[in-house]
């Protein structure tokens, strides 16, 4: 589960992640009230799931056109520094409801819907610090670097030298003298070293109390003052962790998932809307992985990736179609099951009653093998669908990728 | 011959009353795996189907002389019962259970590092978790995979998937080619046995002539297995990676199965795999005729 910064930075705080004095609101009016009260210049961010808000583009939300401030020429960003309540109303004004569109949103973009609003700080340096878990290793592994602000992945693949790495044992933690290598390793000395060691020390606590997979601080800055501070923060949670961590679970922001993929999650289906035109279902992951790749190599392009489980009810099976379904840019539909635990008939009954409920007006490719398979294909076959049975994965990829281009499959 | 498992495996389930845990104990049980033994907090002393049950594993080895354990225990438990086959000693250890928080696997995958006897080997074998089990066919079937789709032979499996698995030892059985054992060792970040592990295991079993290996996306362990492959395996391989259609930075079902940073896709695996001479399929109907063609070669 992804966070915003602003509740990234709530937690980090708890934890005694040194953060700038902010508020997060969602109206231009609380924006100007929380800059009166902050006093002097200002940043103003707007909170989205995702990166490069500054670098990024805000466009009208119902004509699509960047969005220009009064005075410029070029379309404003994501974030900007202002040193009036007047002026960070006008801009939150605009940004508020607009669409950012930056590097990793994707060319849709995000709507904005709440802002930060922080303190703005004298920089002397700007560093770079993440945790998470490398899977080689099977540690838990806090990073640090000296080019902060930078495009950490370009960094790691330029100049790996430029990271430095602690692997931390689960069972001692970060200990101090490790934090205090990383800070030494990156030329800082004497008080903001320390407080940076301190910094990290607490970031690893935050991490793991949090169960997080993912913690990013960039740029973790030095003001000229000599304090660390968490200047921006990406926080990411296990999502198998949420279990014990109910306060977290209010957190997640579902304006920021597609909504399919928030209507599979309710049935407990892992379901990733694509752009393609043949949607599928399919029980197990990495089949369900294999069946999109073998409908590409048929020639055509999957709509989506849908896993019902190993042992998904007539109801779940059910849900995953009719979602499926409702994907307007689907075109053929193929249903791919291996029945180990998941009983074909099962499979069968759930995709009837589904198709009785929507309504199809797709082709769908049946594809059933393993247990009570006939019983299953008697059940399609008697429905009066008109469903094509396919022999093989091979089989069921070509005819699904002809009926989406409308051929006779 | 086979690996890790067979007629001299004794298995304990860990979760044995849950309806999970006692539906596949009974399908185990059919299949011909001797189970000896079962283990529920709070239910010791009641039996399964004539299996007794234990409150804690160090009581059910004392007594039964299990040598593995199967764990069907839910997710947030699911790391502790691990632990408590590592510190019963359980020379094989395989957990089905999907969905445990990744740190409690950092903190169990430590421990198991930590048991060694005085060689310095590892006392536990951890197959998982999120995975099928291992099945050596005819012989011993520990985990969720339907039986009757393997056949008694010589080719070993190793797969990050579960019905993708199935999907392969089936075109394999259509096609006559039985297995020696298939290992499932499952879709997530922090696991226990990798294929580098398997690949060792299978290059020095007397009846395994070939291997089949089926990866994801996400992580390095493909690539790892390439550069062993390359180094120490003289057996053919054949493999397959999912996920060549996946999109960067979305998990794909398996907590596993993620591209990040631009590591982890399917081309880099495929390409590594096919460089070290792996016969590296990009159609997953093509698993068992790729097999057959090398076995036939």
């Amino acid at each position: 589960m992804k966070l915003h910064e602003f509740q990234a930075k709530a937690l980090l705080a708890r934890a005694g992640v040194p953060v700038p004095r902010g508020e997060a609101v969602d109206t231009a009016a609380a924006v100007a009230e929380a800059l009166g009260r902050l006093g002097g210049p200002a940043v103003v961010k707007a909170q989205i799931h995702a990166g490069g808000r500054g670098k990024g583009t805000v466009s009208d939300a119902k004509s699509g056109a960047p969005i220009v401030l009064p005075g410029e020429s070029r379309p404003m960003g994501g974030v900007r520094v202002v040193d009036s309540a007047e002026k960070g109303r006008a801009f939150a004004e605009k940004l508020l409801g607009g669409v950012l569109t930056t590097i990793q949103t994707g060319a849709g973009g995000r709507i904005v819907r709440k802002i930060l609003v922080e303190e703005a700080l004298e920089i002397e340096r700007e560093l770079y610090a993440g945790i998470l878990v490398d899977r080689g290793l099977r540690r838990i592994v806090v990073m640090a670097s000296a080019e902060g602000g930078m495009e950490i992945e370009a960094v790691a693949a330029e100049r790996p030298e430029a990271i430095l790495k602690e692997f931390v044992d689960p069972a001692l933690g970060l200990r101090p003298y490790a934090a205090r290598r990383l800070a030494y390793g990156l030329g800082l000395t004497a008080e903001p070293a320390s407080r940076l060691a301190t910094l990290l020390t607490s970031l690893y606590k935050a991490f793991e109390q949090t169960d997080a997979s993912l913690v990013e601080i960039n740029p973790l800055v030095i003001t000229k003052d000599g304090r660390a501070l968490a200047l921006d923060a990406k926080m990411t949670i296990d999502d198998n962790a949420l279990h014990r961590h109910a306060d977290l679970k209010e957190l997640r922001d579902l304006g920021e998932e597609d909504p399919l993929e928030v209507e599979a999650s309710k049935f407990g289906l892992n379901y990733i809307k694509l752009n393609g035109t043949v949607g599928c279902m399919v029980n197990g992951a990495g089949l369900a992985m294999a069946t999109m790749d073998i409908i590409k190599l048929a020639g055509g392009e999957p709509a989506n990736f849908l896993d019902v489980g190993g042992g998904a009810s007539k109801e779940q099976v059910a849900n995953a179609f009719r979602i499926l379904l409702s994907d307007p840019s689907v075109r053929a539909v193929l249903i791919n099951i291996f029945g180990g635990i998941m009983r074909c008939d099962i499979v069968a009954e759930g995709v009837v009653a589904a198709a009785r409920e929507v309504g199809v007006t797709v082709p769908i490719v049946v594809r059933l093998e393993g247990t009570n398979v006939e019983q299953g294909r008697e059940i399609l076959a008697k429905s009066g669908l008109a469903v094509i049975v396919a022999r093989g994965m091979g089989d069921a990829a070509e005819r699904v990728v002809a009926a989406a281009a409308g051929k006779a499959a | 011959m086979s690996i890790l498992v067979g007629n001299d495996t004794r298995l304990l389930v860990q979760g044995i009353t849950g309806r999970e845990g006692a539906f596949h104990t009974r399908q185990c049980v059919a299949y011909g795996t001797k189970v000896v033994a079962g283990v529920t907090p709070g239910k010791g002393g009641t039996e399964l189907d004539g299996i007794p049950v234990f409150d804690t594993v160090a009581a059910a080895v004392a007594k039964t002389g299990a040598n593995a354990s199967m764990v069907f225990v839910p997710p947030p438990f699911a790391a502790d019962a691990i632990l408590e086959g590592i510190d019963a000693r359980l020379p094989l250890v395989v957990c089905i259970t999907e969905g445990i928080p990744v740190l409690d696997m950092v903190r169990a995958r430590a421990a198991l590092d930590r048991s060694v006897d005085e060689t310095g080997r590892p006392r536990t074998r951890l197959i998982g978790p999120n995975c099928p089990g291992i099945i050596t066919p005819g012989q011993c079937k520990i985990g969720i995979m339907p039986g009757a789709i393997h056949k008694p032979g010589r080719v070993g499996l190793i797969s990050r998937s579960g019905t993708l698995t199935y999907e392969a030892v089936y075109q394999m059985t259509e096609l006559g080619i039985g297995q020696s054992t298939c290992i499932g060792i499952g879709g997530d970040p922090i696991s226990g046995l990798a294929f580098i592990d398997l690949l060792e295991l299978f290059e020095s079993d007397a009846g395994t002539d070939a291997i089949i290996m089926i990866g994801e996306i996400g992580g390095g362990a493909e690539e790892a297995a390439a550069a062993f492959v390359q180094e120490r395996v003289r057996k053919p391989v054949v493999a397959f990676v999912a996920g060549q259609t996946a999109p960067p930075g979305r998990r794909m079902g398996h907590a596993g199965a993620i591209i990040a940073g631009g590591k982890g896709t399917a081309k880099d695996k495929m390409a590594a795999l096919a460089a070290a001479g792996i016969d590296v399929v990009a159609s997953p109907a093509e698993m068992g005729a790729a097999m057959k063609r090398r076995l036939t070669a």
